[in-house]
């Protein structure tokens, strides 16, 4: 049975006088791809940075599981186990590929000083199965001809590949991906499309997702939130979404 | 051709009114009154060269121009020879200082201590990112911790030496904690603030520290407990007299060195092997890209905590160091100065390669020493070679392939 | 009447006139930063550069020649202007123009060595030791309030005027001319301006002279009071000043200004109250705390990061 993971209300953030984001209300299940689209400027990368804790937001309750986040650093959001990808790809680019994922890992693997410089064999056998999830996950990705490789050398398709590897990688309980369509071809997108669905049924992992690609969009989620100056207009289906003359309206105009 | 010989008389012009104050007219004292006495040709002589560089040199070098970037990878040795190699090197640094003389194991000495210094800042600069302007205020703390030790408590410098990393390591733990969330030219100049804070708090805790005087009459390491020392004092018996051997103030000199060689190895080995930890890892990355970090759980101020408090360690262990080898310590020998000369050494050697940081090390010491009729110029030349290298290769000298891991296909 | 009151007026003075040398100095560092985000390392030597030029020009004049004291003052001023103008523009020109863009370590760095250079070619060229000023302006104003008599020397009072037309003429040209209205748009948004077809490098030089320029009033008016100097004053200074700049607001003039008289103020009654050994340790703590705590400074405004 489906439970509600993260759970955002009354959400807004404030800039000065920008109100960016007003009154935002959403919840993902632990099983579900949830999308969020709208408009250009809607304030949609705002929602994700204040869910994922680079923004701290100015009212609003955020929690994950029951427990509240709203207000937590960054990283410690991310040790709940809510991860993000970003719209400009923020990979290690001048580490490997590998390098990347091992330093994903850095929470589950063994860091103890003494440990590490003496390579006692708890160390090694930390390190050896770092590597040997890294290995997985590049299998997983079809990227692994690439592990020794300097990230920023890779096409921008295995580029993104290798960020939501990365965020894979941290065993989260939601993946946040912002807009991770954004400059693939036709073919990418069908592949990408696949991949959202295939984590989340083989990794028990909830899908938090901005994207402008419709079809992706339509074709992936279970739900769908339309935000427009910074408010939501509606959440439902897919269908309802799509027929949804205030939806429509929002992107296109006035008739 | 001609905005060229423009652009070079401007150059000429302006080179002449920055020469001009300062060598072309010197200040001298005559009773009560000053006057000036030019020196115009080296105005001119100034003039000159700027006016030829910009007019031809200038030009003709952007023609020329090759930017290769070539990333210098040392020969890549399999296993045992690498192995092999470093034996060798490490025998012929303990071998050698039998056969030299004292003033070139003294050098040694002094650079030994300098490469621990640059390790240490290596991996606060180089692998962490942070620039650090107050180094010398952990070495301070690691000289003053033996010197104090010595002077109220009668501590020897082996039982001292864990105990002034410790205390670097405590002082950087505690500096670090509330800087390191500040950005990058932020954290710089806090950092020289510490620095400065330190040694002004050494110059006038004067009961404590001793003051502008510091602390004097430290002694050397011993041997296992024996000091080296021409007489012993009562009750002790010296290293020679156990050993049956007349005293030699050289032996002293080498056992200073070796000390130094042991220590220094024991910084190498560790900054080694922590770049290959997580730990390592973990310190590129936040100076790649700190916000992506953070959005994998990555604590960053811990992270820079970390490397803070071991470059700190590292500075306290060669301040100890320094304390034993100088005999005294004083606030002179920790000015900002010794930070902008340990960030040198960092800086040519090439952020994160630690060959490159012992070779500058080896380069930034003994240079002065060998070119002593220079003396007056030295500081001169140091800030033009700072500014000079950072426009010429930023990357250092030696820049190293990364020492990365590698995923066996 | 108790001591209390004409002590704290005649601190309040000194630190004034402290507070007022640290203005003109902290402007050259927060305008610069302004701009281009850089900590302009080697300003503090602008400013020692600018005492020196006076020294050399009072010199060539020749004190107890005809000239009254005022003009043999203003042509100091004006040649060490011009001097450090020029010191100014080639230092940007050479040791950061070619390093903008990069990684930011880079310039500040380059900046670390021009201020070492800067600071040992004046000491190779002028020699190292502390150099005597003759006292142009001599006596002080005396007022008595009491049984207790403040005294406002000459020079001092001379640095407050001073530094308060020049502020003045500043602010006024910064906000009424075409000059300064493209300086502000530049503090504002570089890449914008830019866009917007001003030459943001012609800007950024300016911004450099205009800043070694006010140093250097500074030091030859400090000079004149203190009656010496030497090469290395611009390093200390050149903290204090940068402290101040932070103080007020980092990239705001005006706060330059305001965190100057601050920093002078605090630094002169922790030297008269609590003990003037320490009193260069209040500059540096007071740095920290604000980096700590408020590290947009008094007039700044708060800034949030872009992710």
């Amino acid at each position: 049975m489906s439970k509600v993971l993260l759970q955002v209300s009354d959400l807004t953030m404030r800039f000065g006088g920008l109100l960016a984001v007003d009154g935002v209300q959403f919840d993902v299940h632990d099983d579900e791809v949830f999308a969020i689209i709208g408009p250009n400027g809607a304030g949609k990368t705002t929602v994700f940075n204040c869910v994922g804790g680079f923004y701290k937001p100015t009212t609003g309750v955020i929690t994950m599981d029951g427990k509240p986040i709203h207000g937590m650093p960054s990283h410690k959001v991310a040790r709940e186990g809510l991860v993000r990808t970003f719209q400009n790809v923020r990979l290690f680019k001048n580490l490997t590929v590998l390098e990347n994922l091992l330093v994903a890992q850095h929470q589950h693997i063994n860091t103890n000083l003494a440990s590490g410089l003496l390579k006692t064999p708890a160390f090694r056998r930390s390190e050896e199965e770092a590597l040997a999830n890294a290995a997985k996950w590049l299998d997983f990705m079809g990227i692994r001809e690439y592990a020794n490789r300097e990230a920023g050398n890779l096409a921008y398709g295995h580029q993104r590949r290798l960020e939501i590897a990365r965020c894979m990688i941290t065993r989260p309980r939601l993946l946040m991906l912002d807009e991770p369509a954004a400059g693939l071809n036709p073919q990418e997108k069908r592949d990408l499309q696949q991949l959202i669905d295939q984590l989340r049924r083989e990794f028990d992992v909830a899908v938090l997702l901005i994207e402008h690609d419709m079809s992706l969009v339509m074709g992936v989620s279970d739900r769908i939130m339309v935000m427009e100056h910074g408010r939501p207009i509606t959440t439902g289906v897919p269908d309802e979404v799509r027929t949804d003359p205030r939806v429509i309206k929002a992107y296109l105009g006035e008739d | 051709m001609v905005s060229h010989i423009k652009n070079a008389l401007i150059a000429a012009v302006m080179a002449g009114v920055i020469i001009a104050p300062v060598f072309g007219l010197q200040i001298v004292r005559s009773g009560m009154q000053t006057h000036l006495e030019p020196e115009w040709d080296m105005v001119l002589m100034g003039m000159a060269i700027v006016f030829v560089f910009q007019a031809f040199v200038r030009p003709a070098f952007v023609k020329v121009m090759g930017r290769g970037e070539r990333k210098f990878s040392m020969p890549v040795l399999n296993d045992t020879s690498r192995r092999a190699m470093i034996f060798l090197l490490i025998a012929i640094a303990l071998i050698w200082p039998f056969f030299t003389g004292r003033a070139e194991v003294d050098i040694a000495t002094l650079v030994l201590i300098y490469v621990m210094l640059g390790l240490g800042l290596n991996i606060v600069v180089g692998f962490a990112g942070l620039l650090d302007l107050g180094f010398v205020g952990f070495y301070a703390v690691g000289a003053y911790t033996y010197a104090l030790l010595y002077h109220w408590a009668g501590w020897g410098f082996w039982e001292a030496l864990p105990l002034a990393g410790a205390m670097a390591g405590l002082f950087g733990y505690l500096l670090g904690f509330p800087v390191l969330r500040l950005r990058g030219d932020y954290l710089a100049i806090v950092t020289l603030g510490f620095g400065e804070i330190i040694r002004l708090l050494l110059i006038n805790l004067y009961e404590f520290t001793g003051g502008p005087d510091g602390i004097s009459g430290i002694p050397k390491p011993t041997v296992f407990g024996m000091p080296m020392v021409r007489r012993a004092p009562e009750g002790e018996t010296t290293f020679h007299e156990f050993m049956g051997w007349q005293f030699d103030n050289m032996d002293v000199i080498i056992y200073l060195y070796l000390m130094a060689l042991v220590l220094a190895l024991v910084t190498l080995f560790v900054s080694n092997r922590v770049i290959r930890m997580p730990i390592g890892r973990a310190w590129e990355a936040l100076r790649e890209d700190e916000i992506a970090c953070r959005s994998l759980g990555l604590n960053p101020t811990n992270i820079k905590l970390s490397a803070f408090t071991m470059g700190a360690t590292f500075a306290g262990f060669g301040g100890a160091f320094f304390a034993a080898r100088q005999g005294l310590v004083n606030p002179e020998s920790f000015t900002f100065l010794e930070s902008a000369l340990i960030l040198a050494i960092v800086v040519l050697g090439g952020m994160g390669s630690q060959v490159g940081v012992i070779l500058a090390a080896i380069v930034l010491t003994v240079l002065p020493e060998v070119a002593r009729e220079f003396a007056e110029y030295r500081m001169m030349i140091f800030g033009l070679v700072m500014v000079v290298m950072m426009m010429w290769r930023p990357q250092g000298l030696l820049p190293m392939k990364r020492p990365h891991v590698e995923l066996k296909q | 009447m108790s001591e209390f009151i004409p002590q704290l007026v005649q601190q309040f003075f000194n630190g004034l006139s402290l507070g007022a040398i640290y203005a003109l100095i902290a402007i050259g560092y927060t305008m610069v930063y302004g701009i281009i985000g850089m900590i302009n390392f080697a300003h503090g030597e602008i400013y020692m550069i600018g005492a020196y030029v006076g020294l050399v020009t009072l010199s060539a004049i020749g004190v107890g020649t005809g000239l009254p004291v005022p003009l043999i003052i203003l042509i100091m001023l004006i040649v060490a202007m011009l001097v450090t103008a020029v010191y100014g523009y080639a230092v940007e020109k050479v040791a950061y123009a070619p390093l903008r863009g990069g990684p930011r370590l880079v310039p500040l760095i380059s900046a670390i060595g021009m201020s070492i250079f800067l600071q040992n070619w004046v000491a190779v060229g002028q020699g190292a030791r502390d150099m005597a000023v003759p006292a142009l302006v001599t006596g002080a104003l005396q007022v008595n309030i009491g049984d207790y008599t403040i005294t406002a020397p000459y020079s001092r009072i001379m640095i407050i005027l001073v530094t308060v037309v020049l502020m003045f003429m500043l602010h006024m040209y910064i906000k009424h001319s075409r000059l300064g209205r493209a300086s502000r748009a530049c503090s504002q948004d570089l890449r914008m301006a830019n866009l917007l077809g001003i030459d943001t490098n012609k800007i950024i030089s300016f911004t450099f002279v205009v800043g070694a320029m006010l140093a250097a009033v500074g030091g030859v008016l400090i000079a004149l009071a203190i009656g010496k100097l030497n090469p290395f004053i611009g390093f200390l200074a050149g903290i204090k000043a940068f402290t101040a700049a932070v103080l007020g607001g980092i990239g705001s003039i005006p706060g330059a200004m305001l965190g100057g008289v601050l920093l002078g103020l605090a630094e002169t009654f922790a030297a008269a109250y609590i003990s003037s050994q320490y009193k260069d340790i209040v500059a540096f703590s007071l740095l920290v705390l604000i980096l700590l705590f408020r590290p947009t400074g008094l007039l700044g405004k708060p800034e949030v990061e872009k992710v």
